[in-house]
């Protein structure tokens, strides 16, 4: 009898679930794959929470295409394989065609290759690498974008803001050999330096797995006299480097890329210096402040208190926002036509105003934060 | 007499093993290597003598850190003939000892908390070796456990168990130490129990305020600096008097020499391992926090590579010989900042482990070690 009952029961609700999705035709699914668990859950949470935000606040407004949008929320870990089984589950069950994700390069490339080959549209809010939106022979795959600048570019951005803001003249570039990301940002920032006309007085390279002291590096910046020095690399090595450079009565200002973001950095010993990044708090643009606004409202922290946005939140609403603005410009749900509207946007988001060029890599500003009396402050904003 | 005969035979077969027809290959390469790094040196010297000078007290800092460690490879190498491997991590506990003692528990201002009165100099002092007392206190405590449960069962085992042993301890203390409860996986910055100043020398000697300039072409060192030399130097000084003019000194020594025999004489020879094992820990525990405050950034690997090369600083000097370990590291020290300025920063380690191979193909017994007598 209790079998009966509550087999009697699933066949309702099924029942009402398939009624239910025949009355109401008109939803429009979004998957967001974010790395709840893993080894950056933290990254995960932040990005589920902003594209959720801007997911709400559509609905709020009407939906889109006068479609109610349902998120479809997938714990993709941050690693290769539950990436792929995330996306094969959102585009083959759920029938999505579109897909805000994941954090990480190495997750998102994977999903890169399903979702483009089954025409649905990827959005990857925070994954740097160029092999998420290029194909090995050097193509742009058709439906996948970004909506972080790439690695180079931070290079790019800090070379124009010492050289034009800061009125250095002489750089001295320190960069990990055995690191792609920090290689990176010291080679852009490098061509975009001398481009600019300043000069590169010294160059000098270290293994950042390895190394802790950096005295005769810093012996040489000395003698360079450099008006800055770059060191791109993450805030482990920029404590170490910057703590030494103070004792050896180094006073160039040190500058760097979005590794120094972190909670761990030596704000005494990098005191002074600057670093690029994708979003700051303290900017007043008014996206930036509404956003701020509306995150600290939808949630709160241990104590109660409203939430500060980090830049994964931030750049997850701006990568929902830009989707559903892409297909509403587009005026149907069909994923040709939105990337088609993709490729031809301009949106005023968070993390600057963003259009894409060839690759489907934003062509976008970044923020300029200084570090100064123990804190992290919002410097500038730099246009590309 | 077949046994007379093959004696002579042996021998000259390991002569010809030493001394292979092609060793003048080797040893002009080795000439034209020295040549070559004597020219670099000196030119670099006759170019800017104060950079060179300052290079020179740079290599010094890491040498006196290597010596430290060091001095705990070649203790126990020389009466156990073990390798410890765990000792660079032993080194890492160190670090993190004082860290949490530190950060956690304000430690190094007890004197100031119970005492207001006493100045705040004194306080400082006395809370900093607090920590640093504490620290080789628990690295001694972890020393002696780990010789009890993975060493003392394999004494009588073959002596490639033990290494092995070692090394398996030394991946477990890094690992285990890297658990998100116990030290945490990430890069930690280090807060130090006492500010490291810095000063240059130009017609006296001046400090350097933080974030000012000091002016070009001048010597600057820092207290930590200081402090790690004196320690260095003091450490050596005391375990030279320790194996040379004490009770225990002597059953070490002679605990080295023939184990059996001083059972014999009855000397608790376990218990000297023992003490060996807590004595080098102890000063790899020193060793330990004055690398953090130096370098101020801590996490579970750190030991690794400082002990690495501060074995190869202890086979260079000849291992099992103290002053041998610490001219070793001395040198190593110089090696590395020398290379760091004047070949390129990345060839660092390259010319470490370098100088680890020439020692073994050259003089396998390193400066100061006794020809070996029996097979080693």
């Amino acid at each position: 009898m209790k079998r009966f009952l509550s087999l009697t029961a699933i066949v309702l609700v099924l029942m009402v679930a398939v009624i239910g999705c025949q009355q109401a035709p008109k939803v429009l699914k979004v998957a967001v794959l974010a790395p709840l668990s893993g080894p950056v859950p933290t990254f995960g949470v932040s990005t589920r929470d902003g594209a959720l935000l801007a997911i709400n606040e559509w609905n709020a407004k009407g939906g889109v295409l006068n479609m109610k949008i349902t998120p479809v929320v997938e714990d993709s870990q941050c690693t290769p394989d539950p990436a792929v089984n995330a996306a094969n589950k959102v585009i083959n069950q759920d029938k999505v065609h579109y897909i805000v994700g994941e954090v990480c390069s190495k997750a998102s490339i994977p999903i890169s290759e399903i979702a483009n080959a089954a025409k649905v549209i990827q959005i990857s809010p925070t994954s740097t690498n160029t092999a998420v939106t290029v194909d090995k022979s050097g193509a742009t795959k058709a439906y996948i974008f970004r909506a972080c600048f790439i690695d180079p570019f931070q290079g790019k951005v800090g070379a124009t803001f010492a050289f034009n803001n800061l009125k250095a003249k002489n750089a001295f570039i320190m960069f990990d050999q055995s690191n792609d990301y920090v290689k990176g940002l010291a080679e852009a920032f490098e061509a975009t330096f001398t481009q600019l006309g300043g000069k590169i007085v010294g160059k000098e390279s270290y293994d950042g797995a390895k190394d802790t002291d950096f005295s005769a590096i810093l012996t040489k910046v000395k003698g360079a006299k450099p008006d800055i020095v770059y060191l791109p690399d993450y805030y482990n090595v920029v404590n170490l480097a910057t703590k030494q450079a103070k004792a050896k009565g180094i006073t160039a200002p040190f500058m760097g890329g979005d590794g120094w973001d972190s909670s761990d950095l030596d704000t005494k010993a990098s005191d002074g210096g600057y670093y690029t990044n994708h979003y700051s708090p303290d900017d007043q643009r008014a996206e930036v402040q509404n956003f701020l606004k509306a995150y600290g409202a939808a949630y709160k922290d241990d104590k109660n208190n409203p939430k500060v946005p980090d830049a994964l939140a931030a750049l997850a609403y701006d990568a929902t926002n830009l989707l559903l603005t892409a297909i509403k410009n587009a005026g149907a749900d069909n994923t040709d036509k939105v990337k088609a509207a993709m490729e031809g946007i301009s949106f005023d988001a968070v993390s600057g105003k963003i259009t894409y060029d060839a690759q489907h890599n934003p062509v976008k500003g970044a923020v300029i934060l200084k570090v100064t009396g123990g804190k992290v402050t919002f410097n500038s904003f730099v246009a590309p | 007499m077949p046994e007379k005969s093959d004696l002579p035979a042996a021998m000259s077969g390991i002569s010809r093993r030493r001394r292979p027809p092609l060793a003048w290959v080797g040893n002009g390469f080795l000439i034209i290597v020295a040549v070559l790094a004597a020219y670099v040196l000196v030119s670099n010297l006759a170019k800017n003598p104060i950079e060179f000078l300052q290079n020179v007290l740079d290599g010094l800092k890491l040498g006196c850190v290597y010596a430290l460690i060091a001095l705990g490879y070649t203790m126990v190498y020389g009466i156990v003939k073990l390798i410890n491997f765990a000792h660079g991590d032993v080194f890492m506990v160190g670090a993190f000892t004082s860290f949490y003692a530190v950060s956690q528990f304000n430690l190094h201002q007890w004197p100031q908390m119970l005492f207001p009165a006493i100045p705040a100099g004194i306080s400082l002092v006395v809370g900093s070796f607090t920590v640093i007392l504490l620290s080789m206190v628990v690295c001694t405590l972890l020393a002696i456990t780990i010789e009890r449960v993975a060493y003392k069962p394999l004494r009588d085992a073959p002596r490639i168990a033990a290494l092995i042993t070692a090394i398996g301890v030394s991946f477990f203390l890094e690992f285990f130490g890297a658990l998100q409860f116990v030290f945490s996986p990430r890069f930690i910055p280090y807060k130090s129990p006492f500010d490291t100043t810095a000063w240059y020398i130009q017609g006296g000697i001046h400090p350097i305020v933080s974030g000012q300039s000091s002016p070009d072409n001048t010597i600057s060192f820092s207290n930590i600096f200081l402090i790690i030399l004196v320690a260095s130097v003091l450490v050596q000084l005391f375990l030279q008097f320790l194996v040379r003019r004490t009770k225990i000194g002597v059953a070490m020594r002679a605990a080295s020499f023939d184990k059996p025999t001083a059972r014999l004489m009855g000397i608790n020879v376990d218990r000297v391992i023992s003490f060996t094992f807590a004595i080098g820990a102890a000063f790899a525990g020193l060793g330990g926090v004055l690398y953090a405050i130096a370098y101020a950034s801590i996490w579970t690997q750190l030991g690794i590579l400082p002990g690495l090369k501060a074995f190869v600083a202890a086979v260079l000097g000849g291992i099992g010989s103290l002053p041998g370990a610490f001219v070793g590291a001395l040198i190593m020290g110089q090696a590395e900042s020398l290379t760091m300025s004047y070949i390129s920063t990345p060839m660092r380690d390259a010319v470490a482990f370098t100088i680890l191979i020439i020692v073994l193909l050259v003089k396998p017994t390193g400066i100061f070690g006794e020809p070996a007598g029996e097979k080693a």
